[in-house]
């Protein structure tokens, strides 16, 4: 007989989910950076994308923002229905600080299988950011049809500029997210292979 | 879509487009990637059919809202707009429609015409406001007995564009044949003497200088859709 298997850290479907998610967002950030530089809101471009033109972008900004919608929404149902949003909560404005200085002082320590208040903040803040880009994207894809949507971004300008800073939210939390694996590698196994809780 | 029914498609309007444009979506060599994309256009056009309501109106602007000068935009520079004879232009008819007589502009305004001043988008992602005044597509369609039940509804135009609409859109009551911008007659790099005015599609899908206008139940395609942007386009 088997031993009983230990909880992993991070179950299979969270990390399916993660991974699925990973590849929607570089494509749709990726596309989406070229479909700015179609009409820039500020004075730059950028110089990396993804589609080679403006028609290629939009045809995978279009296609893959089905998936990243789809994925977002089976990730909801599945943190409800797991038990998993308990990880987020509770979040207290103390901890936070606390954390925070630890952690940029270096001192904050990794427990596996748990959130910090650091990390609560940056992954509900990233999942607020996801709810922001695709209700602002759906009203710049349909600001005729979704007019209700579209006014209350205040308006198909304001909601680029709206799109272009979740955008900017999300990639400045891929960021982070990327530089503190770079800083705790033993985080990245897990993420994979699921890991075992101690 | 295989390049025989292109080709068809092109042959039907006299008309034979380079396809060396073509990034993705080249009927010779479709990748996954080409067919992925293409596959997941097709469903996006269904869903923006599903989500179009007819009385649903774009929204209208103050007159004080009206971006001046207006923005020129087209494959090529202003300077190089087709300026089409007025006293001899005749608007030619084809497709599923009882009476295909071509019509005079003359005759083009003396049906009502009705004024709108709207938002303008385009797929780059910027977007203008102007005031176009013309003749309500459904209501030239019906004096034309088109049939109204079929698909599509395509245009030719002066400098080589074509493009075509949905039915459901095409009789959409803000959508007009326009023969005026900002109160006087369009002027060539602004689609004269008649263009579509669509507001409830993206600036691409607002045909300009149109010489043919036809109603098919055969997909037309579009300058731009045939190159890999969306077809349906709605806004």
């Amino acid at each position: 007989m088997p031993p009983k298997q230990a909880k992993p850290i991070h179950p299979l479907p969270l990390r399916l989910m993660h991974w699925f998610n990973a590849v929607a967002i570089i494509i749709m950030i990726g596309s989406g950076w070229q479909i700015y530089n179609a009409s820039p809101l500020f004075g730059f471009v950028f110089p990396y994308t993804i589609g080679q033109w403006l028609g290629g972008a939009i045809a995978w900004h279009l296609a893959a923002m089905w998936f990243l919608v789809a994925n977002g929404l089976l990730y909801v149902i599945w943190s409800l229905t797991s038990g998993h949003y308990r990880k987020f909560l509770p979040l207290r404005p103390g901890d936070v600080g606390r954390d925070l200085i630890a952690a940029l002082t270096l001192r904050l320590r990794h427990e596996k299988g748990v959130y910090n208040a650091v990390q609560k903040l940056l992954y509900l803040g990233v999942l607020a950011a996801g709810v922001v880009i695709v209700l602002s994207g759906l009203a710049i894809w349909k600001p005729v049809q979704l007019w209700p949507l579209c006014d209350l971004f205040g308006g198909y300008v304001v909601a680029r500029y709206v799109h272009f800073f979740a955008m900017s939210a999300i990639a400045l939390f891929i960021a982070v997210h990327l530089i503190l694996v770079a800083l705790v590698p033993k985080v990245l196994p897990p993420m994979i292979t699921g890991g075992r809780l101690p | 879509m295989n390049r025989r029914a292109l080709l068809l498609r092109a042959a039907a309007f006299g008309l034979l487009p380079d396809l060396a444009g073509c990034n993705f979506d080249d009927p010779e060599h479709p990748d996954l990637a080409d067919r992925f994309l293409h596959a997941m256009s097709t469903w996006n056009d269904r869903v923006q059919a599903a989500l179009f309501d007819p009385n649903t109106l774009a929204p209208t602007f103050r007159p004080d809202q009206i971006t001046r000068p207006p923005r020129f935009n087209a494959f090529y520079p202003a300077s190089q707009a087709p300026v089409v004879d007025e006293a001899t232009y005749r608007l030619a008819l084809g497709g599923q429609i009882q009476d295909k007589t071509p019509w005079s502009l003359a005759q083009l305004r003396a049906l009502p015409q009705k004024s709108q001043i709207t938002r303008f988008i385009c797929v780059e992602g910027w977007r203008v406001i102007g005031q176009w005044s013309g003749v309500r597509l459904g209501l030239f369609l019906k004096h034309i007995g088109a049939d109204l039940r079929c698909r599509y509804v395509s245009f030719r135009c002066a400098d080589g564009y074509y493009t075509s609409i949905d039915m459901p859109s095409a009789l959409h009551p803000q959508t007009i044949l326009a023969l005026d911008f900002l109160g006087a007659p369009l002027t060539p790099p602004f689609g004269a003497p008649v263009r579509l005015r669509i507001p409830t599609k993206l600036g691409f899908k607002n045909p300009k200088s149109i010489v043919q206008l036809a109603v098919t139940n055969i997909y037309p395609g579009g300058y731009w859709a045939d190159q890999g942007y969306n077809w349906f386009s709605g806004s």
